[in-house]
């Protein structure tokens, strides 16, 4: 007969699969400051070549001057890394994440990653609606002043995907630290899930 | 899973979603290919094989051809995973549809056959004209027109000097942007080829006989002659339009938007032409309220008698025109009836004003130029003489005005429009006489659009700039920046074809499609960016032209080939209409430079004060005299070389060390002057730069230069005993 304290640490206890997973996912968001999370590709006639924007936890990389000195034809507004605040928000909200995750290993508690896991997905939902809201007013906010006005044609680049815009084909994708999130992501729901039926079982057990 | 490995597969991914969107070009024929710009979202069905987001793009129905195509990439995208970790070496390459089929033996020339076509190319910022053959694309030979030309001296020479003087003194380089042939009956006649010069206002007229520049006249109140030299259908004028509108009469003024409505005016000047010897004159020029005059074309068979110009800049914007001279959505397209004009004239209504230009004119039995200054100009302003200017309202910064070869339809290119405007020539004629104005502007009446509007062509591509014609019906406009000519139907407006270009086409040209009567076949591309197109050459490349096919319903891509200087506009005749008549060498018996060596026993050397003439004979394989002493330091020394040869193909040359111009080749019959000052003391070599003859090499000569001051008498040496000397002349 196990007893109800015992039953509860079983039941609350992080299992071995969830410890290793906290290591795991920071060690996926330190990725973040090594490697692009997106990238935008652009094609047009004349630039057979190919353009491409890689944006990173803090800043840009890539053709950026290229994309700005394009795209002031239709009225569009240069892209300066001074403008994402995210560039500041977005590490410290990352490095406190991982911090929060070793308190939960402290506190070896399940509540604990659940938690966690939440405040994850909503960092990345929060992200994902920054970006798109970012590249709406990037793609519709155009000056009256340009020289190429298209009736109802508005520019923003496609959130993930494909997308052709006037002689520009863009292609927006997650880059290896984007993958990095979302894998950090997958595996926290994975282990929440499998958190979640594990103490379903010990509850079972407890009847 | 590593993160490389990630990356490889998003690498390969995203390449391979991008090389789906290429196949979907290369084999647009099969598609529907979309450019309706409010619906251009597109993504193939089958992206959803690999994303889970594929609601995030509205889906157009691809065909199943598509499908099966990207099934066989999908396996092959599996497959290279692995090596894609190296995939920075991987290009999205778009342009890689090659010429297929038989396009080699459409423009294969085998060795020692003559190509179909003369093509002559403007030079752009090289400021003369090239000549091609087609349709192999073999540069056949460079014109100097107005640009200094060191190669044979042309500009260095004392002869050609005058050709490119101007009211502002010598000017050694221009910005050769349009052609065109002269016509008779609205046919290329072979006569002459009219070149413009688009930074110092000029028009040159270059000789078909003999393929060289035999007048520049220049133009007075132009800034920047871009609308030029077209010409109406029996070359009764050249046109020249100024781009910049500047102040009349050479005046001064602040440059500010006040300013620049009140002072800055637009000309054009009709230049008569003498249909015997070509001569130009500038008959009369029409004063036209401050705007930029693009380009411009004659009417030509029913609109004879009238000549159309795209416009910019209405908004008589005078800074940052980028943005201020974007701002109008119809610019005009300006017509001007010059029969009323030559009435107006004939009555004494024009007015003389004042001016200063020059004319240079090349004379061929002195091999010299000459120039001639004119000083008044006879004027016409449209805003006091009524009814014979109007102007038709046309979207958005038109370029290209084109008149098809029926002379019914005039075609505007608005270069930010989204669709091209065709304009009736009759409906333009009806609203003139039907009063059916929409306004004036600054005093010239505006017809209404929707009155003079044959239709328009909807969403044929972005960034329309120029139109040419086939004799089937069909006109060809290219599209800057979707990098394509596409074909339409003038009777429909229909799109039927469009086809590629690499990249970034400017001009486009079908043989005669600016006449009545196209010969069709071909249409060249003329484009501006060449990238990858050919081995790199360091961040200066060339520029290139693409000659498609045009026989069939599909245009078909044969030939791709680098272009000297920037070809905007070119024009083509069928070869024998001029190769027959090609003069082969100059008639030394009709050589009537004052300088002339008739014979190398009237070779000599003169002292005139500072001025030493030397009367040099070039002949295979000496020149004569081939010792020259008692020049000194400070002396201006004049070789006057003729070549006695009159046999086909055998120029000389000339050059001498230390020389601060440049060579000279002289033609066969011919008399060029080089002029040198030495500096120093010493003896200086000279000899033939042409590979003449087998004893070329010993073509060779010595100038004695004494100090300044010294009395080393005139020698020089004359020896017509040995050699083949003087033997043309027996």
């Amino acid at each position: 007969m196990l007893s109800f304290f015992t039953i509860f640490n079983l039941m609350n206890k992080l299992s071995k699969f969830a410890k290793i997973s906290i290591f795991i996912v920071i060690g996926l968001l330190v990725c973040l400051w090594f490697f692009p999370m997106w990238r935008i590709d652009l094609a047009a006639p004349q630039y057979p070549e190919g353009i491409y924007m890689n944006i990173w936890i803090d800043h840009l990389t890539g053709d950026v001057d290229i994309i700005n000195g394009l795209n002031h034809y239709i009225g569009m507004a240069t892209i300066h890394e001074e403008q994402f605040k995210e560039f500041i928000y977005l590490p410290i909200a990352m490095a406190s994440f991982c911090g929060l995750g070793l308190l939960v290993l402290l506190w070896n508690r399940k509540t604990g990653y659940y938690i966690w896991t939440s405040i994850f997905l909503l960092i990345a939902a929060v992200s994902m609606y920054d970006f798109w809201k970012w590249e709406y007013d990037y793609g519709h906010n155009l000056s009256p002043e340009a020289p190429i006005k298209v009736p109802g044609m508005a520019y923003q680049p496609p959130l993930i995907g494909y997308k052709k815009m006037l002689n520009f084909e863009a292609l927006s994708q997650p880059d290896i630290g984007g993958w990095c999130f979302i894998l950090a992501a997958t595996l926290m729901v994975v282990v929440s899930v499998y958190e979640l039926r594990r103490r379903r079982r010990i509850e079972g057990l407890k009847d | 899973m590593q993160p490389a490995l990630f990356y490889a597969a998003y690498e390969g991914f995203a390449r391979c979603c991008f090389s789906l969107e290429n196949h979907r070009r290369s084999l647009k024929d099969k598609f529907v290919r979309k450019h309706d710009i409010n619906q251009f979202f597109y993504l193939p069905r089958s992206f959803s094989r690999f994303l889970p987001w594929q609601t995030f793009t509205p889906i157009i129905t691809p065909p199943i051809i598509q499908k099966q195509l990207i099934m066989r990439k999908s396996s092959l995208l599996l497959l290279s995973l692995g090596a894609l970790i190296s995939v920075q070496g991987c290009k999205m390459k778009t342009s890689e549809s090659a010429a297929a089929g038989d396009a080699a033996s459409k423009v294969y020339v085998a060795p020692g056959k003559y190509d179909e076509f003369y093509n002559f190319v403007s030079g752009g910022f090289n400021g003369q004209v090239a000549v091609y053959g087609l349709p192999s694309g073999r540069l056949l030979k460079i014109i100097p027109v107005f640009s200094q030309h060191p190669e044979n001296g042309w500009g260095y020479s004392e002869e050609t000097k005058p050709m490119l003087t101007t009211s502002h003194g010598f000017i050694p380089w221009d910005d050769q942007h349009h052609l065109a042939l002269s016509q008779t009956n609205g046919e290329h006649d072979g006569r002459w080829i009219f070149a413009n010069a688009n930074n110092t206002p000029r028009v040159a007229r270059i000789d078909l006989n003999t393929f060289k520049t035999s007048q520049i006249i220049e133009l007075p109140n132009s800034g920047g002659n871009h609308s030029s030299p077209f010409l109406t259908e029996n070359s009764e004028y050249v046109i020249a339009g100024t781009r910049f509108s500047i102040p009349v009469g050479d005046a001064e003024a602040p440059i500010n938007d006040e300013s620049f409505k009140k002072d800055f005016k637009s000309t054009v000047s009709f230049i008569g032409i003498n249909q015997e010897n070509g001569d130009m004159n500038v008959a009369f020029q029409v004063i036209l309220p401050g705007m930029d005059l693009d380009l411009s074309r004659a009417g030509k068979g029913p609109s004879h008698g009238w000549f159309f110009f795209s416009t910019y800049n209405t908004e008589q914007a005078t800074h940052l025109l980028e943005v201020n001279a974007s701002k109008n959505d119809k610019d005009f397209i300006v017509a001007i009836n010059w029969k009323k004009a030559e009435e107006y004239i004939k009555s004494g209504q024009g007015l003389k004003m004042p001016t200063e230009f020059y004319k240079n004119t090349w004379d061929e039995s002195s091999h010299t130029a000459k120039s001639e200054i004119i000083k008044e100009v006879l004027t016409l302003d449209p805003t006091v003489l009524k009814d014979f200017v109007y102007l038709i309202p046309c979207p958005k910064s038109p370029h290209g005005c084109d008149v098809d070869p029926s002379g019914q339809y005039i075609v505007g290119s608005g270069k930010l429009a989204a669709l091209i405007p065709v304009f009736s020539f009759q409906k333009f004629t009806d609203a003139i006489s039907g009063k059916n104005f929409e306004g004036e502007y600054h005093g010239i009446p505006v017809v209404k659009y929707d009155a003079v509007l044959h239709g328009e062509v909807q969403k044929p591509g972005l960034g329309p700039l120029h139109t040419e014609f086939d004799d089937k019906g069909f006109a060809y406009t290219s599209f800057f920046l979707s990098s394509e000519i596409v074909k339409w139907r003038i009777s429909d407006l229909q799109v039927v074809d469009r086809v590629p270009t690499y990249y970034s086409i400017g001009h486009l040209m079908v043989p005669g499609g600016d006449t009545k009567k196209p010969y069709g076949k071909y249409v060249m591309a003329y484009n501006k960016i060449t990238k990858d197109r050919y081995l790199p050459t360091g961040p200066e490349l060339a520029q290139s032209a693409q000659l498609y096919s045009i026989d069939g319903d599909k245009m078909q891509l044969l030939l791709d080939f680098p272009t000297v200087g920037e070809p905007h506009y070119a024009q083509a005749i069928l070869a024998s209409k001029i190769k027959d008549k090609s003069v082969k060498v100059y008639d030394i018996f009709k050589n009537k430079h004052p300088y002339v060596s008739m014979g190398e026993g009237k070779t000599k050397v003169e002292r005139n004060g500072k001025e030493v003439h030397v009367w040099m004979s070039a002949i295979r394989s000496h020149l004569t005299p081939d010792i020259i002493e008692g020049v000194k330091v400070g002396d201006e020394v004049y070789f006057h070389v003729t070549n006695l040869e009159q046999d086909w193909d055998i120029p000389h040359g000339f050059a001498i060390k230390h020389a601060d111009n440049a060579e000279l080749l002289i033609m066969p019959g011919e008399t060029v002057t080089l002029k040198f000052v030495p500096k120093k003391a010493g003896v200086y070599p000279y000899y033939c730069t042409d590979f003449c003859s087998a004893l070329h090499q010993e073509m060779q000569g010595y100038m004695r230069v004494s100090p300044a001051g010294s009395n080393v008498p005139l020698r020089w040496g004359v020896d017509s005993t040995k050699g083949a000397a003087g033997v043309a002349l027996r």
